[in-house]
């Protein structure tokens, strides 16, 4: 019935393609200046807090333990969604402000943290003890072993699970779109709401989207053939 | 070289290691035989210090440890490198080649200079047979290569004695020789050894002495030629029979 009222009105085609087209380009400057960076700065931070969380977890220092343990907890049982508005519109009640942008890099980076030091855990635990022993068996200390050895391999075994994580963290981006970050989805809210073409901008938006995520998938499969080269 | 005095090792209620004393001179080749379980690989280990022992002084070259009393993380390093250790599992890093393995440890913990290690490392390679191996990565070498590695990389940090555990248990019977010979070939150079192995042939071509230890104390030990031949213990003879 829809498509029916489109193609019965030519008029409404040609509209509909100029505000496709017309709307590209801030979307499109939308994920280059936001979306994007966005992504990648919080999932820079994201690994370096999950690898620091995947220390403390397998530490023997109960208390920092501990610490890992909460934190991942607590960012796992909460929505993403919730932790933004903690961040954004909550700790201003408490003198805290913190920018659209920021608050949105911290929240990110805080969950991708969480999520991604499971995995490095994982990863680092799966490796054999016998790499520990041998590392140490040739002098090399804890820091060491963990740098030159473990987590080199490690790194490997937690490629796959990361790049859907990375991949996850492009798409939850649209998320700060309500904390006012003015990323692609918030355009194309804002796009919307002047011409009131909903099914057309959010289909655009959703298609740049997959794009964005098919690419990263075809990067995915290329590294990880590069890392296979050492096993068999 | 080496002096053991009264080593104990116990995990949680077991008690694996029950007083072992052990004197082994500069130079001497030590075999250990004994059944599974009887703590061979860890008393290895505890030379090593990949387990700290319960109780017990070792002594190492000019170097003491003494597990009778608290010991800091520190001094374990510098005692740790004074011993080289093969593994039975070869345990290479997988993701250097056979050169990068032999390296790791002159270049990361010693921090000497690359290009001088790079040299010593193939020198070394070339010495196990495995010269027109260097760019190989594990996966792609035999075991018996592999294990051969194993002992360059232990002695590219040049320690005074080289521990083995059960060094060719894992390898195909045609490539056990391979790594005997390089065995023997440092045992005849002069280095100290303790090997873990049930290889007769090995013990009765290089060793200076072989012990049996069953029960996590040394049953008996001696010449190879009389306990191969004439044991003095019944359970030696048990295990002998067993195994020839
Ligand atoms: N990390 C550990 N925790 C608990 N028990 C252990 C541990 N390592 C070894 N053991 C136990 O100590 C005993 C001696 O083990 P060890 O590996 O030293 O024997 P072994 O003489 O080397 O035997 P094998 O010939 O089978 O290699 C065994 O009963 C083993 O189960
Ligand atoms: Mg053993």
């Amino acid at each position: 019935m829809f498509l029916n009222s489109i193609f019965a009105d030519p008029e409404r085609v040609s509209r509909l393609i100029e505000i496709a087209k017309n709307s590209l380009q801030p979307l499109l400057e939308g994920a280059i200046v936001y979306t994007i960076p966005l992504t990648l700065i919080s999932f820079i931070c994201g690994i370096i807090l999950a690898v620091l969380t995947a220390l403390a977890r397998i530490s023997a220092i109960k208390p920092l333990q501990m610490i890992a343990r909460i934190y991942v907890s607590a960012i796992r049982g909460t929505p993403l969604l919730v932790q933004l508005f903690i961040i954004f519109y909550g700790l201003p009640t408490v003198g805290i402000v913190i920018d659209p942008f920021p608050s949105a890099v911290i929240g990110f980076s805080l969950n991708v943290g969480a999520y991604a030091s499971e995995i490095i855990r994982a990863a680092i635990l799966s490796i054999p003890k016998g790499q520990w022993e041998a590392g140490y068996s040739i002098g090399m200390s804890y820091p060491q072993t963990l740098k030159r050895v473990i987590l080199p391999q490690a790194s490997r075994v937690s490629l796959p699970p990361l790049s859907n994580t990375f991949i996850s963290l492009v798409k939850d981006t649209s998320l700060a779109a309500m904390i006012l970050v003015t990323e692609m989805f918030r355009r194309a809210q804002e796009i919307a709401a002047t011409n009131y073409e909903f099914l057309l901008l959010y289909l655009e938006v959703a298609l740049i989207y997959w794009i964005i995520c098919f690419l990263l998938s075809i990067v995915q499969g290329r590294l990880e053939k590069r890392l296979d080269r050492f096993v068999s | 070289m080496i002096s053991i005095k009264g080593l104990h090792k116990q995990f949680d209620q077991l008690e694996v290691l029950k007083g072992i004393d052990l004197e082994v001179e500069k130079g001497k080749v030590v075999v250990v035989i004994g059944p599974s379980g009887s703590g061979k690989t860890t008393m290895l280990r505890c030379l090593n210090i990949l387990e700290t022992p319960t109780s017990g002084v070792i002594h190492i070259e000019d170097q003491s440890l003494d597990f009778n009393k608290p010991i800091s993380k520190r001094e374990i390093p510098p005692f740790r490198r004074l011993t080289g250790m093969v593994f039975q599992s070869y345990n290479l890093f997988p993701h250097m080649t056979a050169l990068e393995n032999v390296m790791e440890g002159p270049v990361t913990v010693k921090k000497n200079n690359k290009e001088e290690v790079r040299k010593k490392a193939v020198q070394l390679l070339t010495k196990v047979g495995l010269g027109d191996k260097l760019d190989y990565y594990p996966f792609q070498l035999s075991g018996g290569q592999q294990q051969r590695v194993g002992i360059a990389r232990a002695l590219a940090m040049e320690p005074k004695v080289m521990l083995f555990d059960e060094p060719t248990s894992a390898l195909d019977p045609e490539l056990v020789g391979e790594v005997l010979k390089v065995m023997k070939d440092l045992a005849n150079e002069g280095m100290t050894m303790v090997v873990v192995t049930h290889e007769m042939r090995f013990a009765k071509e290089a060793a200076d002495e072989v012990l049996f230890m069953d029960g996590g104390v040394i049953i008996e030990r001696g010449k190879p030629e009389a306990i191969f031949s004439s044991p003095k213990e019944e359970r030696t003879k048990q295990f002998l029979s067993l195994i020839q």
